[in-house]
Formats: structure tokens, sequence, C-alpha cells
């Protein structure tokens, strides 16, 4: 099957995209995480926490482009379909996304009286992103249908990615910051985690439920057995964070990556999990990566272009990361 | 009947229009204002002279914030391009998708990534690695130009494809990327680029000056940006003129709109002002020079221009196009007469006066109205095709209700006109800001807005 390049194509898309989707989870999460954090934290310690993600937010926000660019390129008639079903709350998404963005420039340029603004602007930019992301699961879940359960479950599933993200924001915090900010930083962490384990549950219960057929990918032997360290292993991640959280902050600033490296892996952890329930569909019951795939030979020139630039976008934002290791101070221009 | 503001394909045009035009400002100020910021570096690197620190110091900002507003303006684009236009890539997704993915994977990370090091990382790398960066960053930007302006042109002058089961597949990628209208597109655009980014540093500089501030970083970047608006202003009209002869190649119905010329004909008028009636077919109040456009287009005063008649329901609305072109030739000849003006005045006397300093300002953000006029006529030109010949803009539209379209559009509207209001302000905010004579460009003085300490 390997040897036909419109079988495995597609697939090898499907994993770009799958993978652009799970960096941009986890890198701008915690961008993200960070201004929906803003409102409990005092002025001084608000700069702080935007000169933690200051350099990365762009770049890590890219990874959506890369995303929703290989949805629109290797799938296109997937992407009108998916587009189009999701039409106001992407419209939303985006306008978070626009005040998030500029509020990052305003809020340290535009006039002092303005600041309070544009403070509003960022967490509220920040929480409304996460929080159309998490509802746009949710319908994509139930097979994108706004029906009043549909709807509901997309308003939990809101709630539960601002949760997820607001903890790979505390749990960044709790790396790149100290005192005060790191103390605040773990007790929101706690929180955070327990909302978003109630999420994955509700998400896990959910999916076989409005679905036969990804029921029977999860609950039948002997499927179930080599599935079961999936959860098994988020769960015991989620103990360890948890473990980790109140033991922190470490006088010697011991542990400080344990918590958001457990709350990244539980994040890749669902990710699998919904990406095994999802296979071979791109809309969910109704379009196969397959049969919504765009031409072999335009994939193709893609496919070597990415095998190529890929590792050195990685490589060269790994530079960056290292660039601005330790603890966030000032971000200077000068 | 329905009335034609809730036609879905108006609307859906205007939301994409309004998008696509709110974008266009940023990245027209930052593929040319990064090359600057190179050469304000290069400069500082090879003389040692603080001046040009400061220089760049002040033009980083501008560049961080019209970046910042270029990101989030062009990630809406990416999702309305099917939000809007599914038809568009269900039909030539073949020739678009990779030119878009290598714009996202060539250019989107590499200005994204080293945009931080450029700006925040001054102290943190060797100067040599800034330098680098800043290279990156002014490269990628201009590599994203590069490839979204492929697209684009190949939207005019389609080839290299073939049409199987009513989907254009590509047969041959040089012939796409190098499609007969993307050399004089993509000139003209740099250009364009180029000549917005140096009036808007020379009118942010003639602001300060006129502030009284009277630094040598000021005097310096005044004089850079005119004298870089002097050198390419007649090198654009140059470039210009050859667009519109590939255009009169390829185009002619556009030509035709542009000129407003009805009848196709020897010995045609330049029109200097019209007014356009498409349900008479014929102009009222016409001025015009006398073989004017006959001499401009065939170089030959008896030369034949195509009209509009040939093209009856095939060419694009004539009075958008017919006025937007002359707002860009307009522009375009009161950016040669203020830039050379201003040039031989500062040549002369090295330093400006208060008028040519006033008239600085006022043509801060000329480069945005001939760059919009001059979008506005080649993208209504193309009407009513997306891809011409190949997909009409109606056939590309979603079904998505009417009430939705302009909800939304209303949403992004308001948003647009804020952050357009808050951008501009912003801008001359930080020019007085500088000419307050607050350390803007050194000093280590503390405060309190970590993000930025610079101010």
């Amino acid at each position: 099957m390997f040897n036909d390049p419109a079988v495995w194509l597609p697939l090898a898309f499907a994993a770009l995209m799958g993978l652009s989707i799970l960096i941009y989870v986890v890198l701008d999460g915690f961008d993200l995480g960070v201004g929906i954090l803003f409102p409990g934290a005092s002025g001084a310690d608000r700069d702080r926490m935007v000169a933690s993600i200051g350099p990365f937010w762009d770049a890590n926000e890219t990874w959506l482009v890369l995303a929703i660019g290989l949805l629109l390129v290797a799938f296109p008639i997937a992407h009108g379909m998916i587009l189009t079903a999701l039409y106001l709350p992407v419209a939303l998404m985006l306008v978070a996304l626009i005040l998030r963005g500029v509020a990052f420039e305003f809020r340290a340029k535009a006039e002092a009286s303005w600041k309070p603004l544009w403070d509003r602007a960022f967490f509220g930019g920040s929480l409304l992103t996460a929080l159309t992301q998490g509802y746009m699961l949710g319908l994509y879940v139930t097979g994108l249908e706004s029906t009043l359960p549909t709807v509901s479950f997309g308003l939990l599933t809101a709630v539960c990615v601002a949760a997820g993200y607001a903890l790979m924001g505390a749990t960044w915090l709790i790396i790149k910051t100290e005192g005060d900010l790191q103390r605040y930083a773990v007790s929101r962490a706690r929180l955070a985690l327990v909302l978003t384990m109630i999420g994955f549950l509700a998400i896990s219960v959910a999916t076989p439920l409005v679905s036969p057929r990804i029921f029977t990918k999860w609950f039948s032997l002997p499927e179930i057995l080599f599935l079961s360290p999936l959860p098994i292993t988020a769960g015991l991640l989620a103990v360890a964070v948890f473990i980790a959280l109140s033991h922190l902050p470490d006088s010697r600033d011991r542990f400080r990556w344990v918590p958001f490296a457990g709350s990244a892996g539980i994040m890749v952890l669902a990710f699998f999990g919904l990406a095994y329930s999802f296979y071979p569909f791109i809309v969910p019951d109704r379009l196969t990566i397959y049969a919504a795939a765009a031409a072999p030979e335009s994939l193709a020139i893609i496919l070597v272009g990415a095998l190529v630039v890929v590792p050195v976008i990685i490589a060269y934002s790994a530079f960056s990361y290292w660039v601005f290791r330790g603890k966030a101070g000032e971000l200077r221009y000068d | 009947m329905d009335s034609p503001i809730m036609d879905p394909t108006i609307l859906a045009r205007i939301q994409f229009a309004a998008n696509i035009s709110f974008h266009i400002l940023f990245p027209t100020i930052t593929i040319a204002m990064g090359w600057a910021l190179v050469f304000f570096k290069l400069r500082y690197r090879a003389t040692g002279d603080m001046k040009w620190m400061d220089v760049y110091h002040f033009w980083v900002k501008v560049f961080a914030l019209s970046f910042a507003l270029g990101v989030v303006s062009g990630i809406t684009m990416s999702f309305q391009f099917g939000t809007n236009w599914p038809g568009f890539m269900e039909k030539v997704g073949n020739v678009a998708g990779p030119l878009l993915a290598y714009e996202v994977m060539t250019a989107f990370f590499l200005e994204a990534v080293f945009l931080g090091i450029m700006l925040f990382g001054f102290r943190k790398v060797p100067g040599w690695v800034h330098t680098l960066a800043t290279v990156l960053v002014a490269g990628g930007t201009t590599l994203s130009a590069f490839w979204i302006i492929v697209l684009n042109s190949w939207m005019h002058t389609p080839v290299g494809f073939e049409i199987r089961n009513g989907v254009v597949h590509a047969t041959d990628w040089f012939a796409i990327i190098f499609n007969p209208s993307m050399p004089y597109r993509l000139a003209h655009m740099l250009l364009a680029s180029g000549l917005t980014a140096a009036f808007l540093i020379a009118g942010l500089s003639a602001y300060r000056w006129l502030r009284n501030d009277r630094s040598p970083a000021v005097l310096s970047a005044m004089r850079f940006g005119v004298g870089v608006a002097a050198i390419l202003i007649p090198i654009q009209i140059f470039a210009g003129d050859m667009h519109g002869l590939n255009t009169l190649k390829h185009q002619p119905q556009k030509v035709a709109a542009m000129e407003g010329n009805w009848e196709t004909g020897p010995a045609k008028p330049l029109l200097l002002f019209a007014w356009p009636d498409e349900k008479a077919r014929e102009n009222r109040f016409e001025i015009g020079v006398p073989y004017g456009a006959s001499l401009i287009l065939k170089h030959d005063p008896q030369g034949v221009i195509p009209g509009l008649n040939d093209y009856v329901g095939q060419h694009p609305p004539v009075a958008p196009v017919f006025f937007a072109f002359r707002i860009m030739v307009g522009v375009g000849m009161l950016m040669l007469l203020v830039s050379w003006g201003a040039a031989l005045w500062l040549w002369r006397r090295g330093e400006p006066h208060p008028w040519l300093a006033r008239g600085l300002v006022a043509m801060t953000f000329s480069g945005w109205v001939a760059t919009l006029a001059g979008w506005y006529v080649t993208e209504i030109g193309r009407q009513p095709w997306l891809v011409s010949g190949v997909l009409r803009t109606s056939d590309a539209v979603s079904a998505v209700p009417a009430a939705m379209v302009a909800t939304t559009l209303v949403v992004y509207l308001l948003v647009y006109a804020a952050l357009l209001a808050a951008y501009i302000a912003t801008l001359f905010l930080l020019a007085r800001k500088g000419a307050a004579g607050k350390p803007v460009e050194t000093g280590p003085t503390p405060h309190p807005n970590a993000f930025v300490a610079a101010e």
C-alpha cells in the first residue's frame, strides 16, 4: 500500500498537520495560558509575564498558520467544510487572536493611560482564543453539528481547553519566574490541573458515546490492551505534576521543569488519543483524509520542501529558546 | 428580489477586501523597513556612530508594531480563504496550495523566530548574530512577498496547468512561478514598499524635527527617507509603465477600464478626468490630453487602444478601476515632486524649511494611498474572474448565510478601524516621546514596563 502515493501522501500530510497542531497547542498553549492568568497578577508581574513569552509568541502562533495552511493545501475540501461549519467561532477566534497579538505591542507603546485597556485586550483575547478553540474541538468531536447537546458539550470543552492552556501557562511561568509570581503560578497550576483532567475525562467519555465507530475502535479486544497504557500514563503524569506542584516553589528551584513537562506530556497523549479515534476521518464520519486529499503531484512538491524546511525551523526555534533561556528579565530593545 | 447589500458574493468580497486592504498596509511597511534597519545597523558597524543605533532603535519599534499588525491580519486571511472562498481551493488548490505552503515554511517561521532575537536579543547575542537576525527577518518578509506575488500573478496570468475533471492540475512549476505578469508585479510591489517606508521615515522624522528634535539621528533618518524616495520614484514610474504594458498584453479589458476607453480605435486621448457611465457605455465630463493614451501604451500617436465594448459582460466595473488608477498615478506624481524638491533642498541647505517639513509630514502615509489604489486597480480589474479565464469569483463563494457574513463584517470593520487609529496615534506618540528628548534609544533607564523598557 505504501507504493501508492495516493495512499501514503495523505497519511504523511495528516501526520504533518497533526504535528503542527500538537506543537501549536503546547507552545501557543502556554502563551495563551499566560494571558489567561493575567488578571490575578500585579502590574510589574504582568510585565514579567509578557516578557516570559514576548520573544516566542509570534513564532508559536505560526504553527497555527502552518496547521491551517496544511489543511488548506493538502485537504482543500475538508478545509472548506470544516471552516464553513465553524464560521462564527472561527471569526470570534480570529478577532481574539488579533486583540491578543496587537496588545503585546500596544500595551508597551501606547499612551500609559491606555495600558489597562490593552491589558484587558490581552487577557480577553487570550481567554477568548482558548474558549473558541475548545468550543470548536467540542463541535468537531461531536460531528460538526450545532444542536443543543453538541453546543453544550462544546461549551464544556471550551472551559476545559482554557483550563489546559492555563495549566501550560502557569507551569511555563514556574520555569521562567521566581518569588511571588512563581508562587502565584503554582497555585493557579493546581486549579488548572484539576479542571484540565475533568475536561479530558469528559472528552474521553463523550467521544465513544457519540460515535459507535470510535467505541468499537477503543473497547474491543485486543485493541483495549494496546491502548490502555495511553490513559494510564496520562493519569500517572497528572499525579506526578500534582505531587511536583505541592513541593513547589522549591528553595533551590529544583523540579521547576516537572510540571511543564508533565502537562505537555498529557497534551501529547490526549492528542494521540483523539488522532487514533478519528483516523482515517478528517471530517468526522463524513470525509476521510484519502477522499479529501489534493493531487499527489502537488502534495509531493510540498512534502519535499517540508522535509527540508521543518527540521531547519525546529532547529532555529530551539536556538531562539536557548538565547532567551533562564528567568524572564526585562525585555529590552537595546 | 434580494437587496444587493445582502448578496453573499458582494458581502464575502467586501469582507475579504476589507481584511486584505487592512493587512497589506503593514507588510508594505515592513518589507522595506526590514532592509532599512539592516542599512542602519551596517552603517553603525561601519562608522561606529551611535546616531545610527539611535535611528535603528527608533525604527525597530515602528517595525515591531507594524509587524504585529501584519501577522494578526495575515492569520485572519489564511482562515478566510476557507470561510469565504471554499471554491478557490477546490478548483485551483493544486497550484495555490504549494505556493502558500512554501510561503509559510520558508518565510513566516524565519521572520517570526528571528524577530524575537532582532527585537530583544541585542544584549543576548554577539553583534554579528543580531545583524544576521535583522537580515534574516528582512529576507523573510521579502521572501513572503515573493511567494504571495507569485500566486497573485498566477491568478491574473495563469499558465503551466491543465484541467482534469474540472480541477486545475499543475504541469510546469517553473512556468507557474515565473508566470508572465510576476516579474512586473513583484518589482512594482517591492518598489511600492520601498516608497511607503521611505515616506513614512521621512514624514515621522520631519514631525520630530518640527517638534524641535534636532538630534543627528532625526536629520539622518529624514535624509535617508527623502533620498531613498527620490531614487525609487522614477524607477517606480518606469516599472509601473512596464507593468501597464504587460497588462495590456494579457488583460486588455483591464487597461480599457483604467483608460476609460469604450471603443477600440487609434489616436486615443489620455483622460485626466471623466465620469464613466457604465449604463450608457460612455464617459461624461471628459477632460483629456489628445493622443496621450495611444502614446503611452503604444508609443505611437495613432496606436490602437482596446475598448470595453469588445468585452461586454467580460470586463470589470469601470468607475472604480478608472478612479483608483488616477489616484495611484496622482499620488505617484506628488511623490516625485515632494521627494525631488526635498532632496534638492536638503542637499543645498542641509536642513529642512518648516514648510518642507510640513509637506513631508503630510506625505507620511502617501505610500499607503498609492499602494491600496494600485491593488484596487489590479484586483477589481481582474473581475469578474478570480483566476483569469479559469474561475469566476461568483463560483468560488461559500454558502455561508449572508446575515452571518454581514455580522462578522461589521465586527471586523470595527476592530480594524480601532486598530488603525491606535496604530497611527502610537506612531506619532513614539515620535513625540523621541522629540521630548527622552532616552528612547539609549540609557539604562529602569522602567516599570519591562516589555519595552526602551522608553
